[in-house]
C-alpha cells in the first residue's frame, strides 16, 4: 500500500468571491484568496514561513493572454524568490496542485507550502470560452467532430440514460439541490435557489406588463426551453456550470507543526490520482470515469476508510450528469443508481450523504483551475463547524474532495480527517 | 483491403490519418502481433506496448454509441453555418471492427434529438470544410435509412 512519507495537514483555506469581475485580473483574485486564507489560520501566518508555492491554472494563456502565472501569484503576495510552480491538468489543475503541495511536504523538503488555484474566464466572448474549454478534450480527434465541452458530458448523459433508464429530470434535480446550497454560500456566484430565480422572472414579467409565465414548480421552469435552453442536448443551461472568475488558496504544513498554526487542523490521510485515454471514445465505459474510480481506490486505501465512512464530499459537478457519475465512481452509490439517489434527495444537505454543500461548481461557480482548491475551502468550513447556514447537522470528521480534468483524463481525490 | 503499395511508407500519425481522409479513406492501425485495430490509428498498442503496426482500411460501418445535439457549437461548426436555431449532432460511433471514434452524425434531425438513436446503424462519409489551404476532409457518419 502507498503511504505518505510523513503526515500533512491543512491549516488554512481561503477563496475570493466567485463571479464575473471585469475589473479584476487573476492576480487580484489570488490576493483576495490569499488574504482570506491568512485570516483563517487560527494562530496566524507569517508569510515568511512559506517555503514553496504551487498554483493550479488551466489556461490564463487563452483566457487572459498571460502565461507563466505561478511566479506572478507568488510575487503579488510577496513570496518571491520562493520556488513557484504552475500545475495544469485542465479543470483538475487545482486538485493536482494540491496533491503536488502535499507530496512536497510529505517528502520532507518543505514544512510550509502555499497551494493556489486561479482562473479568470469572463474576458472572452462565449465562443472563445467554448473553444478554450474544448482544448481540454482531444483537439485532433474529438473537436473536429464538433464536440464541445458540454457536448462530451451530454454524450455521457445519453449513454447513461440509455443504459440505466435515467430521466433528464434526475439531472435537473442535481442543479436544484446545488442551487439550494449555493444560495447559502456568501462566496458563490449564484446565491439563489432555482425557485428564487423563477419567482424573479415572474415578478419581472408582471412589472413590465408582459405575459406571465405559467410555471408552478421549479421543474416547470427547468423544462421551459426559453428559461432553460438546451446547450448540448440533453444538457440545458441549468445543467452546466457557469463561466467564472475566481481564486482559492490552501496552506499545507507538516503534521508535526500543524498545532503551531491551527487549533483544528485537517489531516490529509488519503490522496489518489489517475489518468485515462485522451479521447472519450477510447474508453470501454462511457457511463463512468475510470480515472475517478482509480483515484478514489488509492485515496481510500491510503486513508484506511471506505466510501461509507465519508460524511460529506465536494465533487466535480461541471455538469449535472458529472455529479451523478461521480457519486457512483466514488462508491457512494452502486453503478446505475446515482440518478435515483439524486431524485430521492440522498445527496442533499439534510440527506445521508451530503454532496456539494458549497453549491458545487454549478452554483458556487467554476473558475476551472481554482475549483480543486476551492473544494478544500468547503470541507474546511464544514469540518470545523463554520459553514454557517449551510452547515450540515451531524459532525463532519471525515470528508472527501473529487476533482476532474477534462472528460476524466485526469482525476484526483483527497480524504481529510479532523482528529 | 490494405493496399501495401500505398500504405507501407506512411507513419502512424495524425497527418497520415488526415491524408487518407482527404483521399476518402477511413484508415486505422493494426497490431500485427495481436490483430487489434485502432482507429484513429495509434503507433503503440496501449495493452502490449507493441509497435509493429500496419495500416488497415475500415469498412466505415458502425452504430451510434452516444451522442449530443449541440446548440452552442465550436467556432469551426459556427463557421460551417450551425447555431442555436440549427443545431448539429456529434456522436461516438462504434465501428464494425471494434474501436470507437468521434464524428459529426448526419441524416438525423438535430432539433428533435431522440434517445432511440442509440444503436442506429451508420456509415462513414467525409465532409469538406475550410477555406484555401485549410480546406480538408472531416470524418462524419450518416444514418442508414
Amino acid at each position: 500500500m502507498k503511504k505518505l512519507n510523513r503526515g500533512v495537514a491543512v491549516v488554512g483555506t481561503g477563496m475570493s468571491q466567485f463571479g464575473s469581475f471585469p475589473e479584476k485580473t487573476t492576480r487580484d483574485l489570488f490576493v483576495e484568496a490569499f488574504q482570506d486564507m491568512r485570516a483563517s489560520v487560527d494562530r496566524g501566518l507569517d508569510p515568511n514561513d512559506i517555503e514553496a508555492v504551487y498554483i493550479g491554472n488551466y489556461s490564463s494563456d487563452l483566457f487572459e493572454g498571460q502565461g507563466h502565472t505561478a511566479p506572478i501569484m507568488a510575487d503579488w503576495v510577496g513570496l518571491a524568490p520562493r520556488p513557484a510552480t504552475r500545475v495544469e491538468d485542465a479543470c483538475a489543475s487545482g486538485g493536482v496542485a494540491l496533491r503536488q503541495g502535499i507530496l512536497a511536504v510529505a517528502s520532507g523538503l518543505y514544512d510550509v507550502v502555499l497551494v493556489g488555484g486561479i482562473e479568470k474566464m469572463s474576458n472572452l466572448p462565449i465562443s472563445g470560452v467554448t473553444d478554450a474549454l474544448a482544448t481540454a478534450g482531444d483537439v485532433s480527434f474529438e473537436i473536429p467532430a464538433g464536440f464541445t465541452f458540454p457536448g462530451f458530458y451530454a454524450a455521457m448523459a445519453t449513454a447513461y440514460m440509455h443504459r440505466y433508464g435515467a430521466s433528464a429530470d434526475a439531472l435537473l434535480r442535481v442543479g436544484i439541490k446545488n442551487h439550494d446550497n449555493g444560495a447559502l454560500n456568501p462566496k458563490a456566484q449564484f446565491r439563489a435557489r432555482i425557485a428564487d430565480l423563477m419567482a424573479g422572472r415572474i415578478a419581472k414579467a408582471q412589472q413590465k406588463g408582459l405575459p406571465v409565465p405559467e410555471w408552478q414548480t421549479e421543474m416547470d421552469f427547468l423544462h421551459d426551453d426559453g428559461a432553460n435552453p438546451p446547450i448540448a442536448w440533453p444538457l440545458r443551461l441549468f445543467d452546466c456550470s457557469p463561466v467564472t472568475d475566481g481564486a482559492a488558496a490552501v496552506l499545507l504544513v507538516s503534521e508535526e507543526i500543524a498545532r503551531r498554526f491551527s487549533d483544528a487542523p485537517l489531516y490529509v490521510i488519503g490522496t489518489g490520482q489517475a489518468s485515462d485515454t485522451s479521447a472519450l471514445h477510447d474508453r470501454p465505459e462511457l457511463t463512468a470515469l475510470r480515472a475517478a474510480g482509480a483515484a478514489a481506490r488509492q485515496a481510500y486505501e491510503m486513508a484506511g476508510v471506505t466510501a461509507g465512512d465519508i460524511k460529506i464530499a465536494e465533487v466535480h459537478d461541471c455538469f449535472t450528469i458529472a455529479e451523478i457519475i461521480a457519486t457512483e465512481d466514488l462508491g457512494f452509490f452502486a453503478p446505475g443508481t446515482g440518478h435515483e439517489a439524486a431524485e430521492e434527495g440522498l445527496t442533499s444537505r439534510h440527506g445521508p450523504k451530503p454532496v456539494n454543500t458549497s453549491g458545487g461548481l454549478k452554483s458556487k461557480g467554476h473558475p476551472v483551475g481554482a475549483s480543486g482548491t476551492a473544494q478544500v475551502v468547503e470541507v474546511w468550513k464544514q469540518m470545523r463547524g463554520a459553514a454557517g447556514e449551510r452547515q450540515v447537522e451531524r459532525d463532519v470528521d471525515l470528508a472527501l474532495t473529487h476533482n476532474v480534468g477534462g472528460t476524466g483524463q485526469t482525476c484526483v481525490v483527497h480524504v481529510y480527517e479532523r482528529r | 483491403m490494405t493496399d501495401k503499395a500505398t500504405t507501407a511508407e506512411r507513419p502512424f500519425t495524425l497527418a497520415s490519418f488526415q491524408a487518407y481522409m482527404n483521399e476518402g479513406r477511413l484508415m486505422g492501425s493494426r497490431n500485427k502481433a495481436t490483430g487489434e485495430v485502432f482507429a484513429p490509428p495509434r503507433p503503440i498498442d496501449p495493452a502490449t506496448h507493441g509497435d509493429d503496426m500496419e495500416w488497415v482500411e475500415l469498412s466505415g460501418r458502425g452504430t451510434l454509441a452516444a451522442f449530443t445535439s449541440v446548440y452552442i457549437g465550436t467556432s469551426a461548426m459556427i463557421a460551417a453555418g450551425y447555431d442555436r436555431k440549427k443545431p448539429y449532432v456529434a456522436g461516438v460511433v462504434e465501428l464494425a471492427e471494434g474501436p470507437r471514434i468521434s464524428a459529426q452524425i448526419l441524416g438525423l434531425d438535430a432539433a428533435r434529438p431522440d434517445m432511440a438513436w442509440i444503436g442506429r446503424p451508420l456509415r462513414a462519409t467525409f465532409v469538406e470544410r475550410g477555406e484555401g489551404e485549410k480546406r480538408r476532409a472531416y470524418l462524419a457518419f450518416e444514418a442508414i435509412v
